[in-house]
């Protein structure tokens, strides 16, 4: 299974679309389509919003990957904010523990507000 | 009565959703909902992660071997290989307060299951036996 990538630049900075399964196959994809955004983004980028509404799937590797772009949305400054998590991603951030390390909003409206 | 689901695929991660999209239906038909169902499917996946990771060291030319059986009142879970025996005693989740990437698979899979087996008695490699009763 694959998952479909797709980049936006909004004023604030860039949403990220995953479509499909988030996993060990897969990961490298996503974290090479994150490296792809930080290199791109002007010094000034506010956010990199994360829509997971699509994400049928995610595993550790997934987590493992949200993570490290968490670490350099801090390194520049930049907020990193997840969207929409779909049942299958919200189970895997129940079992990590993780949903109080990230910020996480029903919609991308709400996403969106603030920044 | 007793049924028993057996597969076995390449340890290839290209082929973990095969084991997945088997696992789910067979999980749900034996009565679990469908969040304990996903919570299964994700421990049974990060099982055969670790295989291809730690037992065959990345070589995807392996075999994960999976059998799934339906029991009275819970499933049986159990995956085999023929690679590297893990240490047993070095086997333990991470600190979940250190945000870190990674070393969440044997979390997940004691999180999940009500027990985790693992047998490295045979001559080669190791039956993982995860068991969850509903």
């Amino acid at each position: 299974m694959n998952v479909e990538i797709k980049t936006e630049k909004i004023a604030p900075g860039f949403v990220l679309r995953l479509k499909g399964d988030v996993d060990m196959n897969t990961s490298t994809d996503v974290r090479n389509a994150m490296t792809e955004i930080f290199k791109q983004s002007a010094p000034g980028m506010k956010a990199l919003l994360v829509d997971l509404s699509q994400v049928r799937y995610m595993d550790s590797s997934g987590i493992a990957t949200l993570v490290e772009v968490m670490q350099n949305c801090m390194k520049k400054g930049a907020r990193l904010r997840l969207v929409e998590l779909s049942p299958p991603v919200r189970d895997v951030f129940e079992l990590a523990r993780l949903a109080s390390v990230f910020e996480i909003f029903l919609t991308m409206d709400d996403a969106l507000a603030g920044l | 009565m007793n049924e028993t689901v057996t597969l076995a695929v390449p340890s290839h991660p290209k082929y973990l959703y095969v084991i997945r999209s088997a696992l789910y239906p067979v999980v749900c038909g034996a009565g679990f909902t469908k969040k304990d169902a996903r919570r299964i499917v994700l421990a049974v996946d990060e099982a055969c992660s670790n295989i291809i990771k730690y037992s065959y060291e990345g070589d995807y030319s392996q075999k994960i071997g999976l059998s799934i059986s339906v029991e009275t009142g819970k499933i049986v879970v159990a995956l085999n290989d023929t690679g590297k025996k893990p240490d047993v005693s070095k086997i333990s989740p991470r600190k979940l307060d250190e945000i870190r990437p990674g070393g969440l698979g044997t979390h997940f899979m004691n999180e999940v299951f009500d027990s985790v087996t693992y047998d490295t008695s045979r001559d080669t490699g190791t039956v993982l036996t995860l068991v969850k009763s509903k």
